[in-house]
């Protein structure tokens, strides 16, 4: 698999404004996002997940080192449209990004300011409509859905650009348990069907365990990198850095740490329910 | 309480008038505008009366949307029509008492001048009524854009008004939320004099003021993530076209006006 985003040495300082000081977020930062990988960046609030995200298309841009995006620069003025272009980016509060008054004016933006032509607009804006299942609203108005239907509104919008990854940016922060459902499902789904590369920055541990790859963040620097299951297994670690743990893996560190014999990465409920069962039957 | 206020209300609907383009619809407002200034006798307020009834027909707009319109503006109407009614001189005599005359002139020249603002207020609405916001704004861009050469920035004063119509609601739904937060924390809105009340809207304002901003702030960061590089080679997923029906629409505005002008001619 080719790499599709790679941050070099990257070194980034918010500038300085008045009596504050300049403040440095990432030093000699180094980090690869595979094409066709579904990533979730996880790190306590202010350690820099965001402005890393913000780096991948080009919206903030390197004071050290160098991003690559699909083997284009960053910094390149000339390719910034197609670094966009590319790059879709779904924001934490789905009010502020959308920008018409009627769902499907909102998700024919993108290829409106591409320059794209009115029937290809059309093919794009409908099945990008059918893709997060939002085709029966098209003509809403968007203030009227609840914030999970929002949320799926801004992805078509993104999708609309036929992007070939996509990086959200705590995308289910602002939703109730149902609309986060909705949203994670729509992204690993748009990840295993069409292959769409995934980034999604995220506060919870149940839905950094749908992917497959873990990135841990920590003060500007990568913490620890892996699968899930070798991630969540490091929990001193992780609360160490302030880091919850998802509940499956927590029961089963206290048990462990009560003297059963249990395994440490059992993910899903139903992996830990059998692991406790295996660790009670009289067999053992 | 505040879910109440509408701008730029529009009843959807199918009607012939729907269906006209929004740019056909924005120059016959004109039209019909010029052709009400223009008409000065009981012939040609008939005949200006007739088209705006015949076009509320055609669009089924209900009557009573249209009274309810004119209402926030009956102070302005009244004003008006009391200073036609005392200040016009000529004619008979009807009434001399006091400081107050009244001339058969000044009753006529009223009588009109509030038919005249009634049937403006009327055919504004009927466009509004009739054209969604984003029509309206699309049409306004269009017909303006040979402005973009005097360097008037058309695209983006029309991308403007379009968020800005996007955000009503947002901001109206915040400015409850924030009324309640205050009123939860002891303020009073409802009590006091003018001034009181005004002074009690400044812990509303300040948030509603900060929170637009960052909202702002985070939308021209959305839209830039969405490629918008301004006006300059964009396309549109509806393209505006004229039909046939335009067509017929622009006569009859033109043949409206037409008949006003010949009707003054005569003195009518």
């Amino acid at each position: 698999m080719s790499t599709i985003i790679r941050a070099e040495n990257l070194n980034f300082s918010y500038p300085a404004s008045g009596e504050r000081l300049a403040l440095p977020v990432f030093e000699n930062l180094n980090i690869e996002i595979e094409e066709g990988s579904f990533t979730a960046i996880i790190g306590p609030n202010g350690c820099g997940k965001s402005t890393l995200a913000k780096h991948f298309n080009a919206v903030l841009l390197p004071s050290g080192g160098k991003v690559w995006v699909a083997g284009l620069d960053t910094e390149d003025e000339d390719q910034l449209l197609e670094i966009r272009r590319q790059i879709g980016m779904v924001f934490q509060n789905p009010d502020n990004q959308i920008v018409a008054n009627v769902v499907e004016e909102d998700v024919a933006f993108a290829p409106e300011n591409l320059g794209v032509p009115s029937a290809e607009i059309r093919l794009r804006v409908d099945e990008a409509l059918r893709t997060v299942g939002m085709y029966e609203y098209r003509e809403h108005a968007p203030h009227l859905l609840s914030g999970g239907q929002k949320q799926r509104i801004a992805i078509a919008g993104v999708l609309a650009m036929q992007p070939r990854c996509i990086v959200l940016d705590e995308p289910t922060a602002m939703l109730d348990p149902r609309g986060r459902e909705e949203v994670i499902s729509t992204v690993a789904r748009l990840n295993r069907e069409q292959g769409i590369t995934v980034v999604l920055i995220t506060h919870h541990m149940n839905e950094a365990v749908e992917a497959d790859r873990v990135v841990v963040m920590h003060e500007g620097g990568i913490l620890t990198d892996g699968s899930p299951r070798e991630v969540f297994s490091k929990v001193k670690l992780l609360r160490q850095a302030g880091l919850d743990v998802p509940q499956t893996t927590e029961l089963l560190y206290e048990l462990r740490k009560a003297g059963w014999n249990v395994p440490i990465d059992a993910l899903t409920p139903a992996e830990c329910a059998e692991a406790i069962a295996d660790a009670l039957s009289p067999k053992r | 309480m505040l879910k109440d206020i509408t701008l730029g209300q529009f009843f959807p609907g199918k009607t012939v008038i729907h269906r006209l383009d929004p740019r056909t619809k924005l120059v016959l407002l004109v039209v019909y505008i010029v052709a009400l200034f223009l008409a000065r006798s009981f012939v040609s307020y008939g005949l200006m009366l007739a088209f705006l009834v015949a076009v509320t027909f055609m669009g089924r707009i209900p009557f009573k949307s249209m009274t309810r319109g004119l209402k926030p503006m009956l102070i302005f109407i009244l004003f008006t029509a009391a200073l036609n009614l005392f200040y016009t001189q000529g004619g008979t005599l009807l009434l001399d008492w006091w400081i107050f005359h009244i001339y058969s002139e000044g009753l006529k020249m009223a009588f009109f001048m509030v038919l005249r603002i009634m049937m403006l207020i009327c055919g504004t609405f009927l466009l509004t009524y009739t054209t969604s916001p984003i029509a309206l704004t699309d049409a306004l861009e269009h017909l303006l854009s040979p402005l973009k050469k005097l360097h008037v920035p058309v695209h983006e004063l029309a991308m403007m008004m379009s968020i800005a119509l996007r955000f009503i609601p947002t901001l109206i739904e915040e400015t409850d939320k924030i009324m309640s937060a205050q009123k939860a924390r002891g303020a009073d809105f409802e009590t006091g004099s003018l001034i009181r009340r005004a002074k009690a809207l400044i812990p509303i304002l300040v948030p509603l003021f900060v929170s637009a901003f960052r909202r702002a702030d985070e939308l021209a960061t959305a839209m830039e993530c969405r490629c918008y590089h301004g006006g300059e080679g964009r396309t549109r997923l509806k393209v505006l076209r004229y039909a046939p029906i335009d067509l017929a629409a622009f006569l009859a505005g033109f043949l409206l006006l037409a008949g006003v002008i010949v009707l003054r001619h005569f003195g009518l």
